[in-house]
This record gives C-alpha cells, sequence and structure tokens, in this order.
C-alpha cells in the first residue's frame, strides 16, 4: 500500500488514493467497446490461408473454386496487393528486408498469409479459404539462429545478404583492462524461450472507406505508436485520409497489438470493395501468422570480478532470433542498452548484440520491449558469482547495488538513472516476506523430501518511453522526440473535458488522466470526462509502450491543466485589480490572500472566458481550451560516436523474493511465497500499479515457467492452441505481495515514474534463482526458460537424481 | 458450408428470443451477432480461455463450444443480465469495481460468469475454492488477485452495493 509517511503524497489531493476506475462501470456491465463489437452495415469478413511450410516457392494459385462460391466478393493475392502498396520497413537500416501483408513468390514462415478471402460472414470465408488451391515447392529454411549466421546458411531474405538484419559490438569503458585486474572470471550461457504476451483477446481490424470524404476509417485492437502515420503511408494515402478511432477498447496489450500489415490488408480491401470490412484473428492465426512472438534471446555472459564480491565488468553477447521479417523487433536489444548494468556499479561493459533472421513467425514488441531477458541473464550472473565465492546473493547483491546517494547514476552506456533507493527497497522485500521465515521453511520443505530454494532478484525497470534506440541502432534516423500530449477545456457550463490521442488496453488512462487534471485544477476526478479522440482530431501521441503514460499523458495532462488554472487566475486577477501573486487558487475559485472574502467562484471564472470578453484581460483568447505536448524529460539528443545515449529518462526498480519447491518425480514446481518490493516513485492510481504489478508477475511466471512457442525443425510452430501453449491460470499464479516504496523522480510533475512492465521484469530471473537454489544440493542447474516439469525432470535426471521406487 | 436454417427459441437475460440460425452457429455467435450482445467474448474459441463463458440454465459453459441449436428451449444469463436491474450492479460486479479486479475488461464477463455460478452455489467460499472456480477462465492482466479479493469482499458479509453510479471512494491508502 502507499507509504503514508512519505512525504511527497502530502502535497496531493488525488493523487496517490484510492479510486475506482472510470473504465471499470462499462467493463462489468458488459458494455466494452472493442474492435470485435464495431458492426458497419454491410459489413464483410476476411479469411487468410497461410503458407504450410517455412521456406518455399509459390507456383501457382488457383482461386477460381472460391470465387464461384455464392456470398464470396473477392480473393487477394499478394501480387494484386504488393503493387498497389508500399512495404513495411523494418526499425534498423536494412531496406532489402521489405514485408508486405501478404506473401508474393515466395513464403518465408509456416503460417505467413498468402492469400486473403472475402466473404458475406467469417464462416463463409472460411469455407471459401478451403477451396483456394495453392501449389508450392520447398526451399532450405533456417530455424536455428546460431546456425543462421553462417555464411552458408540458407537465406531468409537474400537480397538483404545473409541472416543477420544488425549487428553492433558497443565497448563502454575499460573493459579489457578491467578483466585483467580482477581477481576472479566467470562465463555462462542462458537462454530465454520464444514467448509473448499473448492478450485473450486477438487482433481485430475494421476497416471502411468512404469514397465522397476519401477517408478511411479504421476501428483496431490498436497499441502502436506512428500507426495512423504508416498506414496512410503504406497504404498510399495522405495522412489526413486515415482516421483511427481510439475510443476502441482494446483487450489486453502489453506491447504486441501492432496490427499494422492486418489493417493495410483490411484498408486496401475497404476501398477495392467500398465495403466495410473486418478481419478477426482466430487464436491459431494470432499464435502463428499474427506476428505477435516475443524475444528469443541467447545470452553469453562473462563477469570479472574480485574475492570480496566486487563486481568489475561485464561481456555480454546476445543473439536474437527475430523470426522471418523486421519491424521494430531489432531494437529490443536496444532498450536493455539503458539499463545494461542492472542496478549494479559495474564501471565497464562491452555489448555484442546480433538480430538473426530465421523461418519463424516474426518477433513484436514484448511488455519491458527486450529488457526482462536482459535482466534475467544479468541477475544468473550474480547468483553464479555468489555461488562461486561462497557469498550469501543476498550479501552480494547489496555490496554491488547503487547507493542511495549516487544519484543521478550515470552508467557506462550513457544513461542517467533518476533515482532510486535499491537496498531499502530489496530491504522491504525480505522484511515482507520474511526472509528468516523463508530460511526455515526450505529447511523444512528439504526435510519433507522435496528440492526447495530461494530465489531473489534486483532489476530495474526503465521508464517513460523514449525512443532513443531508433538513432542509435539506425544512423539514417534521427528520431530525438517521442512526445505526447493532452487537451483539455472547460465549457460554458463548468464541466472539465480531456481529450487523449491514443487507445487504452487496460492501463486505465481516463483514471490517470481526470486523477491528474483534478488534482491541478482541484475538482473531483469523478467529474472530469476523459474521451480518446481519434487521430484526425487528437494531438500526437506516442501510444502507450515503454511505460510512458504515467509519465508522459501524466505529464501532458497535468501541463495543459496548469495552463487553465493560470488562465483563470489571470482573469481573477483583472477582476479583482490585483497581481495574481496576491491570489490563491483552491478548489476552483480564486481568493484575495488578505482577504479571503474578496473571491471570484469557478463559475464565474468560467462564464468571463465563454460570455463576457469585456471583463477578460486584454489580448487573452476567449474560451477555455488549452494544450500541452511534452517532450520526454531528458531526451532530444542524438547518441554519441561509441554509441552512449540516455535511453528512458526514469528508472523503478523492483525486487523480488521467492520461495520455491521442486516435486522430485514429476519436476514440478510450486510457489510458496512470492513477494516484491517495488518503487516506482510517486503513484498517482495505488490500485491500477499494483494491478499491472500483480499481472506482470503472473506474466513473468509464465515465462519462466510454462510458456513456449515451440518449432519443429522443420519450422512448424508446436504450440499454437492454449493446450501446448500454456498461460498460467489462478491455480498456477500464487497470492502475491507486493510491498511499496517511493522515491519520486526529479524529472516528473509528480514525482511519478513508469510501472507498466512492472512484475514481468524482476520475475522471472527472480523464480529461476529459486529453482537453480532448490537444484543446486543435488548438483543440477538450469541455464534455459521455460523451467518446465519437463525441463526439470530432464536437468535432474542428468544430475543422477533417481526416481523414487 | 450451408446447411437449412433451424428454428430456436433461447431465453436469452429473461426474454425469449426465437431466431432463425444456421445450424453450425455457436451459441457466442448468436448473442453477439443474431442479439447484438456483445458483453460476451470471444478469446481462444477452443474451449480453454473461457471469455465466452454464460450461464446455461443456471450452469456456467463455454459458448463458443456449444452451438446455438443446443441451447434451444434453455435459458441463458450473459454479462449483461448479471445485474439486479438496469443502471445497478451485482455485489459481484461492484467488488471487482472496488478491489480493481479487471484492467483491460476482457476476459471479465465470462470471470463474473464463473464467480456469480460459484457464490450461488457457495456463498462463503474460501480462497482455494476461489481459484478452484476461476480456474478455468484466464487473465492476462490481473495475476488473479484482486479477482480472488473481489470474490472476498462480494461474499463478505454485509457487503452492499455502493451506489447505482460508482463514484470513487476518495479515502487513502495506509
Amino acid at each position: 500500500m502507499v507509504d503514508p509517511k512519505h512525504p511527497a503524497y502530502k502535497a496531493f489531493k488525488y493523487i496517490g488514493r484510492s479510486r475506482r476506475a472510470v473504465e471499470h462501470r462499462r467493463f462489468v456491465t458488459g458494455q466494452g467497446h472493442y474492435a470485435a463489437d464495431v458492426v458497419q452495415p454491410g459489413l464483410l469478413h476476411v479469411a487468410i490461408v497461410a503458407s504450410p511450410y517455412a521456406s518455399a516457392r509459390i507456383l501457382s494459385i488457383d482461386s477460381s473454386a472460391a470465387l464461384a462460391l455464392p456470398g464470396v466478393h473477392a480473393v487477394l493475392t499478394g501480387e494484386e496487393l504488393n503493387s498497389a502498396i508500399s512495404p513495411m520497413l523494418p526499425g534498423v537500416d536494412a531496406p532489402k528486408v521489405a514485408r508486405y501483408p501478404l506473401a508474393q513468390g515466395v513464403v518465408r514462415y509456416a503460417g505467413e498469409w498468402v492469400v486473403a478471402v472475402v466473404a458475406e460472414s467469417r464462416a463463409l470465408a472460411e469455407d471459401a479459404s478451403e477451396l483456394v488451391c495453392i501449389e508450392y515447392e520447398q526451399t532450405p529454411h533456417a530455424v536455428d539462429p546460431e546456425a543462421a549466421m553462417a555464411p552458408d546458411a540458407p537465406q531468409v531474405h537474400p537480397a538483404h545478404g545473409g541472416n543477420i538484419i544488425w549487428h553492433r559490438k558497443f565497448t563502454w569503458g575499460p573493459v579489457d583492462e578491467h578483466f585483467a585486474a580482477a581477481e576472479h572470471q566467470l562465463s555462462y550461457r542462458v537462454r530465454w524461450a520464444r514467448s509473448s504476451t499473448v492478450p485473450i483477446e486477438t487482433f481485430v481490424a475494421t476497416c471502411s472507406w468512404n469514397d465522397a470524404t476519401q477517408i478511411l476509417d479504421v476501428w483496431a485492437s490498436i497499441q502502436m505508436p506512428k500507426y495512423p502515420d504508416l498506414l496512410a503511408k503504406c497504404l498510399h494515402l495522405p495522412g489526413n485520409g486515415v482516421r483511427v478511432h481510439y475510443d476502441v477498447d482494446v483487450g489486453g496489450s502489453y506491447g504486441v497489438k501492432r496490427g499494422l500489415k492486418h489493417t493495410i490488408l483490411v484498408g486496401f480491401l475497404a476501398r477495392k470493395l467500398g465495403r466495410p470490412v473486418r478481419f478477426l484473428e482466430d487464436r491459431l492465426e494470432n499464435m502463428r501468422g499474427g506476428d505477435m512472438q516475443g524475444p528469443d534471446r541467447i545470452f553469453d555472459v562473462s563477469f570479472a570480478f574480485d574475492g570480496d564480491g566486487t563486481v568489475r565488468s561485464m561481456r555480454m553477447r546476445a543473439i536474437d532470433d527475430i523470426g522471418a521479417y523486421a519491424g521494430r523487433s531489432p531494437l529490443q536489444l536496444g532498450k536493455p542498452v539503458g539499463a545494461i548494468v542492472g542496478p549494479y556499479r559495474i564501471a565497464s561493459v562491452e555489448y555484442d548484440a546480433y538480430s538473426v533472421m530465421t523461418n519463424k513467425t516474426p518477433q513484436e514488441a514484448v511488455r519491458g520491449f527486450g529488457q526482462a531477458p536482459t535482466n534475467y541473464a544479468i541477475e544468473t550472473g550474480i547468483d553464479r558469482i555468489a555461488r562461486y565465492l561462497g557469498m550469501d546473493p543476498i550479501e552480494l547483491r547489496r555490496k554491488n547495488l547503487i547507493d542511495k546517494d549516487s544519484f543521478p547514476y550515470l552508467i557506462p552506456s550513457g544513461t542517467y538513472y533518476d533515482s532510486g533507493d535499491y537496498e531499502a527497497v530489496m530491504d522491504k522485500a525480505l522484511a515482507a516476506a520474511p526472509y528468516g521465515d523463508l530460511l526455515k521453511q526450505r529447511e523444512t520443505l528439504r526435510a519433507q523430501g522435496l528440492l526447495a530454494g530461494i530465489g531473489v532478484s534486483t532489476c530495474l525497470e526503465p521508464s517513460g518511453g523514449n525512443s532513443a534506440f531508433e538513432p542509435l541502432f539506425n544512423p539514417k534516423n534521427e528520431t530525438t522526440t517521442w512526445m505526447d500530449s493532452c487537451l483539455i477545456r472547460i465549457d460554458l457550463n463548468g464541466a472539465v473535458t480531456a481529450l487523449m490521442g491514443t487507445s487504452t488496453a487496460g492501463q486505465a488512462h481516463e483514471t490517470l488522466v481526470s486523477t491528474v487534471v483534478g488534482e491541478v485544477l482541484q475538482r473531483e476526478p469523478d467529474s472530469i470526462r476523459v474521451l480518446h479522440a481519434d487521430s484526425l482530431n487528437s494531438l500526437p501521441s506516442n501510444s502507450p509502450v515503454g511505460s510512458r503514460m504515467a509519465i508522459m499523458l501524466g505529464g501532458a495532462a497535468a501541463g495543459a491543466a496548469k495552463i487553465l488554472r493560470d488562465k483563470l487566475l489571470t482573469i481573477a486577477a483583472h477582476n479583482l485589480e490585483v497581481a495574481k501573486d496576491a491570489l490563491t487558487y483552491e478548489d476552483g475559485s480564486v481568493y484575495l490572500q488578505s482577504n479571503p472574502a474578496r473571491r471570484m467562484s469557478w463559475d464565474a471564472l468560467v462564464e468571463i472566458a465563454h460570455r463576457k470578453y469585456h471583463c477578460m484581460p486584454e489580448g487573452m483568447e476567449p474560451g477555455l481550451q488549452e494544450k500541452f505536448c511534452w517532450e520526454v524529460p531528458s531526451g532530444g539528443k542524438m547518441p554519441t560516436e561509441d554509441g552512449r545515449v540516455q535511453m528512458y529518462p526514469c528508472h523503478s526498480f523492483e525486487s523480488h523474493v521467492v520461495l520455491a519447491s521442486i516435486d522430485q518425480q514429476t519436476g514440478k514446481t510450486h510457489l510458496h511465497r512470492y513477494v516484491v518490493g517495488h518503487d516506482c516513485g510517486v503513484m498517482i492510481s495505488p490500485d491500477v500499479v499494483h494491478g499491472m504489478t500483480y499481472g506482470g508477475v503472473a506474466h513473468g511466471l509464465g515465462a519462466a515457467l510454462l510458456e513456449k512457442f515451440a518449432f519443429s525443425e522443420e519450422g512448424q510452430l508446436l504450440s499454437g492452441t492454449f493446450m501446448d501453449y500454456l498461460l498460467p491460470s489462478a491455480q498456477e499464479v500464487p497470492s502475491i505481495t507486493i510491498v511499496d516504496h517511493c522515491t519520486p523522480s526529479p524529472l516528473t510533475e509528480f514525482g511519478q515514474k513508469g510501472s507498466g512492465e512492472a512484475g514481468y521484469l524482476g520475475g522471472p530471473a527472480a523464480i529461476a534463482s529459486a529453482i537453480n537454489d532448490a537444484l543446486a544440493p543435488v548438483g543440477a542447474n538450469i541455464d534455459e526458460l521455460p523451467m518446465t516439469p519437463q525441463a526439470v525432470w530432464r536437468a535432474l535426471r542428468a544430475a543422477g537424481v533417481k526416481e523414487a521406487q | 458450408m450451408s446447411f437449412s436454417p433451424v428454428n430456436v427459441e433461447i431465453k436469452v437475460n429473461g426474454v425469449i428470443q426465437p431466431r432463425t440460425v444456421e445450424p453450425r452457429t455457436t451459441l457466442v455467435d448468436f448473442l453477439r451477432d443474431h442479439l447484438g450482445l456483445t458483453g460476451t467474448h470471444v478469446g481462444c474459441e477452443h474451449g480453454i480461455c473461457g471469455a465466452c463463458s454464460v450461464l446455461l440454465d443456471g450452469e456456467p459453459v463455454r459458448s463458443c463450444c456449444m452451438f446455438a441449436v443446443q441451447a434451444d428451449g434453455m435459458s441463458v444469463t450473459t454479462v449483461e443480465g448479471l445485474a439486479p436491474q438496469r443502471g445497478c450492479l451485482s455485489k459481484m460486479q461492484d467488488a471487482f469495481c472496488e478491489t480493481h479486479a479487471l484492467q483491460c475488461g476482457y476476459c471479465t464477463p465470462g470471470m463474473l460468469i464463473a464467480c456469480h455460478a460459484l457464490v450461488e452455489r457457495t456463498p462463503q467460499p474460501t480462497e482455494a475454492q476461489i481459484r478452484d472456480a476461476i480456474g478455468g477462465n484466464l487473465c492476462r492482466c490481473t495475476g488473479y488477485q484482486q479477482i480472488v479479493d473481489a470474490v472476498k469482499l462480494a461474499t463478505s458479509p454485509g457487503y452492499e452495493v455502493k451506489s447505482a453510479q460508482a463514484k470513487g471512494s476518495g479515502v487513502a491508502h495506509g
């Protein structure tokens, strides 16, 4: 719960208070407005014919039988579509890795879309899709990322010249010297499996074209920066020819809802046919051809350290398998640059990062944008150093954690961490466990014949969604702003309405904005309406990515509200004939400090602005409507030659403490205790922050124990349903204790930091740590996620642990 | 392929709804597309996620895994029918709002159905019973904790729905 002693909260009336989220009422009554709920008259439906092969040439496509079916309106191939649009390009400089919604000539992964069928109903479109005959000739494929890096490997995009789409070796500081001077070194390999956020709602896009207005209307379950602009560009429409409706509720995303290819396809069809068209992925389409799988990484890490536990330097090689096409996926190796040393005083780092293409489903942005795998790799090293030195892993962390008096703290790769007190957060988590009890319980469990272990992690959550990895990874890209904005108006009747320019996928932005605006204007938050604009009548937004909305949308809303508050004060000063600084603004009214009886009410001030121009100061605009567009604090700069840059502005922190046991007969892990110490500065909506943290822990549990997009050697996805890709249920997720800490950020309006990725960034590392602590007494160890019962069972057998009779 | 349409009469949220459907129409498509009751959601379409849960003669079922014709003559309750009357919330709906038991809201209708079914037969469930009852409903946002909290709150002695129109409590934590 909120630390009531922290002075940061005393300044606030609404921030940090428990408040029912504005959004909940429509969701609990079944009145949400999701993309699949949008029904335009004459709506047509799309079904997809997908490639059965990981790599093949398309020899022929015969659509005649499908087209002959009554109710079928079109069968679209890549040949027709791709000549009329521009390709989606990667986030790095690789122009030959072009990506179109439908394959043309060749297919590069099993599940890639080849043909789209449009019919009167979804079922009819599916019927017709089965009548499309496509002849293929299989070609050699690459599925192992390390093998794919070899010069003679089958090439996913031969025109690019090799499967490595991006590589750079960064050296920040005297790594060789530090390694040479250190007393010890150790090296290890860990692997983060391909998993994803897997929202319960699949991707949905509905588009409608109007010949008269020349506008394409889009209702999509989208969470994507620059989506309308990219869509317009690919469809050869002017930017003002695409209208994305951000009032669509998105049924979960956590990064992956980036259906640009879906929307290009549906938008093209709507325009071609002159009818509204919808594509609603089924679950297999979502998992296989929806291009939403996450990072898939091999880390080779070396640490240099001294006998007293002081960590000197780190070398990390990361190979990320991004699949057959690239959007922003290579950039997921970039965000970790901004927290590459975790919370530790590590003086130099070498980071050798490879983004590799294979004949698999393309990778998309996943919660944390690549930071969770990197955190897992770093934390594994800290545990290994502790084991090597025979030190308590908690004491080793304590020795190396950045001290609370060292902020702002500059890490070798060029990012300043804004603020924190990492040791206090870890200690709070340990105290809440309580750690002494966990030690006793571990012994009790071991005495019962179970393997039991305690895991601890201490991890960074960079927040504030800058996009500084774009210029870092692509010299042709000079993006140095990642702004967000808000427009607020007070109407003639005195009601306040705020307008935001992006969609929401469960982050309760209406609650965020109304709380912030209520705080600044000192009006009851529940009286403030927050609307999601559409892309043609909104100000710029970069969407809710990178744990940024509390900082960026919250900051923009506060900025606009402050301008309005100042305007009201100016009107009052003019009418009371005093200087502004002689006045106090309170709950919307303004009074003279020296004589509080001399005051003007909210209603009176609003009426002047709307009706009484003669009572307004000279030169002031009539009406009450103001906007504020905010640049990311600490942003705005290009990287240095040696690849140093301020990545995200704010740095939340989490420390997980886990007690786990393993059944030696089945390999199944059970979590007995789960505590998270968390510091994301001032929490604007504590219930929302806690909710996302609980959810992030559960998501991390899935990545650590259950979830994997497994592929066969032929490149076939083996886990495309919820029967083989396992999401944690209420049975697997334990009761979780969150302990809050508050270190305000000096960079933000209220001291808030971001927290949308909380729980997920430190959870997998802590669970893996607990499992390896449990396995250590029998000499077993696992360096790969997910640590499924099968993986644990294999590790036990490999270590010579026999099954009981 | 299409087959001859079939006449069905299904009582939905207390109203008998006669319709003509293709035999292959699933119950969830019937509710969403034929009746416009879009509160019931489709998540996996293979019976795992539980987003499409509805009450069929009082028992929770997956409406994606049965055909509308199978529900002919039966009574269905969807999320739109859980509140005692329009503009009000059930205790469970109210408690979900109070404990922040939802985020994106997509699994919420199915989750509410599962919880209503639970308290119908077990008015004072334990945490284990709650987790068991919602074990077939996947939520990707909440980690289930605040859902468990909501069911505990809704079934706590004397819990009353706060107001017809939910408002902020304005009570500070701590």
